[in-house]
């Protein structure tokens, strides 16, 4: 799959968002004022501007709000309302705490509740995908939530959480990979599948349906950036995960948590590049490529 | 509502024989010049004229090579097989029930898969979802074009009779496409899968695609190509002259060819 910048970043920064939302939705930290104002504006920046950024590769942005219509069968369309509800809810809770240090609690575990569904119906809009076996599996919702909780208990300063929560992540991201590289062999669908053909012989791509490229090549097909995955792999789980947690296992200091969330940002930042890179669409098939 | 709809009165769609189609390509004109000219947002190209051409198609005919096994120790000759590849019109269509607009939708009358342009906002999923490739999102107008199978033209009470058919069975010189209900068993189409036995692309993903593909038919065996060898021998052996000579002279060493 094409790692487009706008979903890398979407899914990074509103993962993060979300993820702090989370947990000042819980009260952890129970701030108030100026200090609920800087978390909150943090939270805002990181999940609306995620939103933001998903739209900039619609063909028609201006008509996003038809979106929020099929949430019977559309997990894009359920991903969109629960965002829009957990933020409009977050609005009001946060308000509560840096207006009136008041705190509407049973509010704020409402909110926490959106957070989690929005980050779970993001996740499904990928592991839904039968046409991408990498994806098409429960560990990718399970990563989705891991990844962005302990993000967010890292952004929020819940540090003992976010320690588990990263290492958990980071195992779920091994068990991820080592499941996944095999996947699209065990889905069955082959070359021979795809055209029918295979009671004949072996099928071999002869001649593409055009002398240039296409969407469908452009969208699905991203060999490019497979050639360094081993490497980057290393380097997402460092910077990640393993660099944060040492961080924060030291005694606490407002510099070093720092480096820690830039690390861990930039860690999944990378995880996400290969999320999409590493991803093969079955339609590759169609022009003998994965 | 982007639900599928449970069952459809019809279930129009083509049966493409991989044995006759000849790999002309006509389909994917006919069916490109139709549908920019007519229903919906034009098929737009970039950069056409230039080494980088790329543009969007709703039907596209792909070339492969398939190699037999040997048979008795004895290779057998590859096959080359053409393959015109556009939306299947699924049963199941994952297409659909991905929209987040409802912009996709099946028509309960015949069971066409058709994009509302005008609730389309490109993002692209139900393209994803779609293990065929059938849909493209077009790079001028930004909305996802798919094969519609030449909906203002099958029910076009305008157009004389025989032209009321998708745009490429109507142009296929070789007779390798046909259109048809498949869900009416005595239908030409449903006799045409059950005699030759039409199959599915990637049953695997579990679409239930209403479009049918007919097998190559088994190859004859190979003939005796050199009947007319005896004849074809060089005849011309009576050298004369020094090459006569050097030629006697070469064939008298020892180990010399006769």
């Amino acid at each position: 799959m094409h790692p487009a910048p706008s979903v890398i970043i979407f899914t990074t920064f509103s993962g993060l968002g979300f993820g702090l939302l989370f947990w000042l939705g819980l009260g952890m930290p129970a701030a108030t004022g100026w200090d609920a104002f800087v978390f909150f504006a943090i939270a805002y920046l990181g999940a609306v501007g995620g939103l933001l950024a998903s739209t900039f590769h619609l063909g028609h942005p201006e008509r996003a709000i038809k979106a929020l219509s099929q949430w019977k069968t559309s997990w894009l369309s359920r991903e969109g309302i629960a965002a829009v509800a957990t933020l409009l809810i977050m609005a009001v809770f946060g308000g509560g705490l840096v207006l009136f240090e008041m705190r509407l609690l049973p509010l704020g575990w409402l909110g926490a509740a959106g957070c989690l569904a929005t980050i779970f119906t993001t996740s499904m809009i990928y592991a839904q995908l039968k046409t991408v076996p990498r994806w098409n599996h429960w560990s990718t919702p399970a990563l989705f939530v891991a990844l962005s909780l302990g993000g967010g208990a890292l952004l929020s300063g819940n540090f003992e959480i976010a320690i588990l929560l990263l290492l958990a992540s980071g195992a779920l991201q091994i068990f991820a990979w080592m499941s996944g590289d095999g996947r699209f062999k065990a889905s069955g669908t082959t070359m021979e599948s795809a055209t029918g053909l295979g009671h004949i012989g072996s099928v071999r791509a002869f001649e593409p349906p055009h002398t240039g490229t296409n969407y469908l090549m452009r969208e699905f097909i991203h060999v490019v950036g497979r050639k360094h995955a081993m490497q980057l792999r290393v380097i997402s789980m460092l910077l990640g995960f393993v660099v944060p947690i040492a961080l924060l296992l030291g005694s606490f200091n407002h510099w070093l948590a720092l480096i820690a969330v830039a690390s861990h940002v930039v860690g999944v930042i990378t995880l996400r590049w290969l999320f999409f890179a590493q991803a093969e669409h079955v339609v590759g098939l169609y022009y003998g490529k994965r | 509502m982007t639900e599928l709809p449970t069952s459809t009165a019809k279930k129009l769609g083509l049966v493409i024989d991989l044995d006759t189609c000849v790999g002309c390509h006509a389909c994917v004109i006919s069916c490109k010049g139709w549908n920019t000219e007519n229903y919906g947002a034009p098929l737009s190209d970039q950069n056409a004229y230039s080494g980088a051409a790329s543009g969007t198609f709703l039907n596209r005919v792909h070339s492969y090579e398939v190699q037999p096994p040997m048979l008795r120790d004895a290779p057998q000759p590859a096959q080359l097989i053409h393959f015109p590849k556009s939306c299947l019109h699924c049963e199941d269509a994952p297409c659909v029930t991905v929209c987040p607009t409802g912009a996709s939708y099946k028509r309960v009358e015949d069971g066409i898969v058709l994009v509302n342009e005008q609730d389309c906002i490109g993002c692209g999923l139900c393209a994803w979802a779609c293990p065929y490739g059938a849909r493209e999102l077009d790079a001028k107008e930004g909305v996802m074009k798919k094969c519609t199978l030449c909906v203002d033209r099958i029910y076009n009470e305008n157009l004389p009779e025989e032209d009321r058919q998708p745009a490429c069975v109507r142009t296929c010189p070789a007779g390798a496409r046909h259109f048809g209900d498949l869900a009416d068993e005595t239908s030409d189409v449903s006799i045409l899968v059950a005699e030759r036995g039409g199959f599915d692309l990637m049953p695997e993903q579990g679409t239930k695609p209403t479009n049918k593909y007919l097998p190559p038919r088994p190859k004859d065996a190979e003939p005796e190509y050199d009947i007319l060898a005896p004849y074809l021998e060089p005849i011309a052996n009576d050298s004369q002259g020094f090459v006569s000579w050097l030629d006697k002279a070469l064939s008298a060493l020892p180990g010399g060819a006769k």
